[in-house]
């Protein structure tokens, strides 16, 4: 039933979309990394996030692709952060990761 | 002939006096067991990482992973210590680490022959070469990434024997350098350490 699965799908957009700006109005602070490469995002969302609160969110706005795995294992091997999501956008032509990391309770 | 105490005496011979006496040594034995083992779990609760990282080489190539690696670990939130040693103590130095080279010949990855690599002057070649390639990669700097390492109190310490034996003057040094530490210091922490490299 195709006309079933579009609505399906239509709906699962919706409700992503909303989950993204949900998350975007959320964002407490914005990091900007473009260009910065292996280690400086991290060493940055690190050093961002000791300024933040318990329940603030961060995003990490870079252009490293590697920030992808670097920033999930950071964020999994560190007490007091915990990665949300984590998605690649195309911004005029150049991908960029943004990654949201979450200042636990 | 029959008392109170031989008819409730066990199979074993024991009197209610002897049991009585065993379980209030094995109950002194339980609590001090107890007390030793809340004592292991309160040190194994330390889930605090510590890393040494032995740094030895001071070439412009050389010098990254140490710093790389300890500005990451700090970013984990772990206790980190850089023992410098020998040429790695060019790291820290402050005049020399702005100028650390990188060297031509001995690298069979380099884009000239070693024949030719051992030009004089070729060094500063290839130094160049790598330099703008950094740049142009955005890869930090070495002066960057040493400030970073400061700021997140990786503890940076530069061997005291070798800062004697290169002739240099610990005012050479970055201020937040710990001089005067020797084998031992390095050894003990690194026996502290959960992970331990030499670079």
């Amino acid at each position: 039933m195709p006309i079933t699965d579009t609505i399906i799908k239509a709906q699962y957009s919706i409700v992503q979309c909303r989950h993204n700006m949900s998350l975007e109005t959320d964002v407490t602070e914005t990091l900007d990394v473009k260009g910065a490469s292996c280690p400086m995002p991290v060493v940055k969302s690190k050093q961002a996030v000791d300024d933040l609160a318990a329940g603030d969110l961060l995003e990490v706005v870079a252009t490293d692709s590697g920030s992808m795995s670097d920033i999930d294992g950071w964020a999994s091997g560190t007490d007091g952060v915990s990665l949300v999501e984590q998605e690649e956008r195309d911004e005029g032509g150049e991908t960029v990761y943004v990654h949201y990391v979450q200042v636990e309770e | 002939m029959s008392t109170d105490a031989d008819e409730s005496a066990g199979d074993d011979g024991f009197t209610p006096d002897d049991e009585a006496a065993e379980i209030a040594e094995l109950r002194a034995r339980i609590d001090e067991l107890e007390e030793e083992l809340a004592d292991v779990t309160v040190e194994t609760d330390d889930d605090q990482k510590s890393m040494v990282i032995v740094a030895t080489k001071g070439t412009l190539d050389m010098a990254y992973p140490p710093l790389i690696l300890a500005s990451t670990a700090a970013a984990f939130g772990w206790d980190v210590t850089v023992f410098h040693t020998f040429w790695g103590l060019d790291i820290l130095h402050e005049e020399r680490s702005k100028d650390l080279k990188l060297s031509s010949v001995g690298n069979p990855n380099m884009p000239v022959p070693n024949a030719i690599a051992s030009i004089p002057g070729m060094d500063r070649v290839t130094t160049k070469m790598m330099r703008k390639k950094i740049a142009d990669n955005e890869t930090a700097s070495i002066d960057e990434l040493l400030d970073t390492c400061f700021a997140m109190d990786v503890e940076m310490q530069a061997c005291q024997m070798t800062i004697e034996l290169m002739d240099y003057d610990e005012d050479d040094f970055y201020d937040d350098v710990t001089v005067g530490v020797g084998a031992a210091t390095a050894l003990e922490a690194m026996a502290e350490a959960d992970i331990q490299l030499l670079v």
